[in-house]
């Protein structure tokens, strides 16, 4: 969070302190400033943050351990089909969501084991290949196995997925106050996932600058002599892939009771990109870079499909580009100008794990 | 011809093979180290010499033979374990973290120590072994010179406390001057009681350093003996002296 302040321009290095208080002012307040705006924005805030835990996700297998992983959406679609199967009408299962979301974040993990299993010997564009097909093919398990018995209810998806109910409390009806005041449940589950997201960022930051950091930083510069240092090379790996897919699998769970819905097509091969270009546009291997990332390659393709199909209808009175097509243009085009003007993502990695501001403690006995 | 010493060899290598897949690269050779030496293995590009040195290390496997350390063998334990016994390889092109930094880089060595204090006693000391490191501690490991990441790179085995160390081509790459202090560093460990396995294709500098050598060639040892005689023998001297 330190790093996110920071990295604010001009307030960020002139007063640190103050910035702190502006990131988590706009954490708490971006619904509401949303709001303004119309519901469907404090929506789009709600996916944002579930890419922003999907990109910590990732970062931290091809960000801290160097392993490209293009499959990673798998890990989400296991998250998402573990909890549409335990908490639908789908199977006539209610399981609690305390219940389900870890079994979900323990089915991810294991992906991530039997991904990272056959794959400890392959780096960089070969490594990208395997786990690209390992993506595709559980988009299309998900996307068949529906006969001959019916499992994952095919490309229809899973529909009626119960939502979140914490202690009773089922967030996805709206609270009224009064007669006057309610506050719609997308208000609700914004400040459920940014709790898990700052639960994410909290547990990452000090992995990072824990024994397993370290190893993975060994092992992204230089895997012999990682080994020839005494790291155990393929737990390492192996760690990196399970914890990396268990924030998946968090996320997905989420995902599939926020949206009530699932299907394979939510899990395509343009997803698991897209997180990806969320973590290289972001910084690459950066807690911070990889948060706004995500937050800015969200919200900027909805920014922009909200003003392209409007302009489109008032100048050619037809839609003629696609709002999905869109979003890929701009992801691609943001790639490209990063590439010139920021080639380390908008806020680069350290080149060091050790940094003072986030070693624990330190960072008190500044102030 | 062996080590003088009546104590158990620290490394003895017997009949050892290592292929890759179908092709063997190391087809049994015979080698011994006495605790304290100074041992290097010299040859031609292509002899086996690097593949020797990580089978030791344990970063390849082996497919024959025995590797002894200590007078246990240890063909079958995984690279990160023999480092832990005291077993440390630097390995060729130095292979250092390039993104971290030189400290870091360092630290890195005592990985797998938990003696904090200690470990940064022996930072001290290898200072002292070399200076030009300690002015260069922040900065980024990839922007140092060749030479001086060779002697991060040696610093850093260094602080895994090792018995043995087995060096991969320390001159590699490097300018003459840079070498011989590289060649001074070695001999200064090896003056502290390590026991150095040097792989060198600079074969002048390697028979002048180190008490013992073995000459390598296609796969096997060809010759063996103290760094004088080979330095005197003709046909060394015609094969890698370029004489």
């Amino acid at each position: 969070m330190n790093e996110l302040a920071n990295a604010i321009p001009w307030l960020g290095k002139r007063n640190p302190a103050a910035a702190r208080w502006v990131v988590i002012a706009l954490a708490l307040a971006a619904p509401l400033i949303a709001m303004f705006f119309g519901k469907t924005w404090v929506r789009i805030l709600d996916f944002a943050l579930l890419y922003v835990m999907l990109a910590i996700g990732l970062n931290l297998v091809v960000g801290f351990a160097g392993l490209l992983d293009l499959g990673y959406i798998a890990f989400y679609a296991v998250g998402a089909y573990t909890f549409a199967f335990l908490a639908s009408p789908h199977f006539e299962l209610h399981l609690p969501f305390w219940l389900v979301l870890p079994l979900g974040a323990v089915f991810a993990a294991l992906a991530g084991i039997i991904l990272g299993l056959p794959t400890l010997r392959l780096r960089g564009d070969y490594l990208a290949i395997v786990t690209l097909g390992f993506g595709e093919i559980v988009r299309i398990f998900l996307n068949n196995l529906n006969h001959p018995v019916n499992i994952t209810n095919g490309p229809q998806g899973i529909n009626m997925i119960d939502p979140l109910v914490l202690f009773g409390w089922d967030i996805s009806r709206p609270i009224r106050i009064g007669e006057e005041i309610t506050i719609n449940s997308l208000f609700l589950y914004y400040y459920v996932f940014l709790a898990f997201v700052v639960l994410s960022i909290i547990l990452v930051q000090r992995l990072q600058i824990s024994r397993v950091g370290r190893a993975w930083a060994a092992i992204r510069d230089d895997e012999l002599a990682a080994k020839a240092i005494g790291i155990n090379t393929r737990n390492m790996k192996l760690l990196a892939f399970s914890l990396g897919a268990t924030f998946g699998g968090v996320a997905g769970g989420l995902f599939a009771a926020f949206q009530g819905f699932v299907s394979p097509e939510s899990f395509s091969l343009m997803e698991s990109i897209a997180v990806l270009t969320m973590v290289v546009f972001g910084g690459m291997g950066n807690l911070a870079g990889v948060v706004v990332g995500a937050l800015v390659l969200t919200a900027l393709p909805e920014i922009l499909r909200h003003v392209a199909v409007p302009v489109q209808q008032a100048v050619f009175n037809q839609v003629l580009l696609d709002p999905e097509v869109l979003r890929m243009l701009l992801l691609s085009l943001a790639m490209i100008f990063m590439m010139l003007l920021r080639p380390a993502g908008l806020i680069p990695a350290h080149s060091r794990y050790s940094r003072p501001e986030l070693v624990v403690g330190v960072g008190e006995a500044g102030k | 011809m062996s080590a003088s010493s009546n104590a158990t060899p620290i490394l003895q290598l017997r009949d050892t093979r290592v292929a890759y897949g179908a092709i063997e690269a190391v087809r049994g050779i015979s080698l011994e180290l006495a605790p304290g030496e100074l041992v290097s293995l010299i040859g031609a590009n292509g002899a086996g010499k690097t593949t020797t040195l990580n089978a030791i290390a344990g970063t390849l496997g082996t497919v024959g033979g025995q590797i002894l350390y200590q007078g246990q063998p240890i063909d079958k334990l995984p690279a990160h374990k023999r480092l832990r016994q005291g077993l440390a390889l630097v390995p060729e092109g130095r292979g250092i973290f390039t993104r971290l930094t030189v400290e870091e880089n360092l630290r890195m060595g005592a990985y797998c120590r938990r003696d904090d204090d200690a470990v940064d006693a022996d930072m001290e000391r290898i200072f002292g072994m070399l200076p030009r490191v300690k002015e260069r501690l922040q900065q980024v490991a990839g922007t140092l010179s060749g030479g001086e990441q060779q002697m991060v790179a040696i610093g850093r085995a260094l602080l895994s406390r090792p018995r043995l160390l087995l060096l991969d081509e320390p001159s590699m790459g490097l300018a003459p001057l840079v070498v011989e202090k590289i060649f001074e560093v070695i001999a200064s460990v090896a003056a502290e009681g390590v026991t150095v396995l040097l792989v060198e294709q600079n074969a002048n500098l390697a028979l002048e350093f180190s008490s013992r050598a073995y000459v390598m060639e296609s796969g096997a040892i060809t010759l063996s003996g103290s760094g004088a005689d080979l330095l005197a023998d003709p046909k060394v001297r015609a094969a890698y002296l370029g004489e």
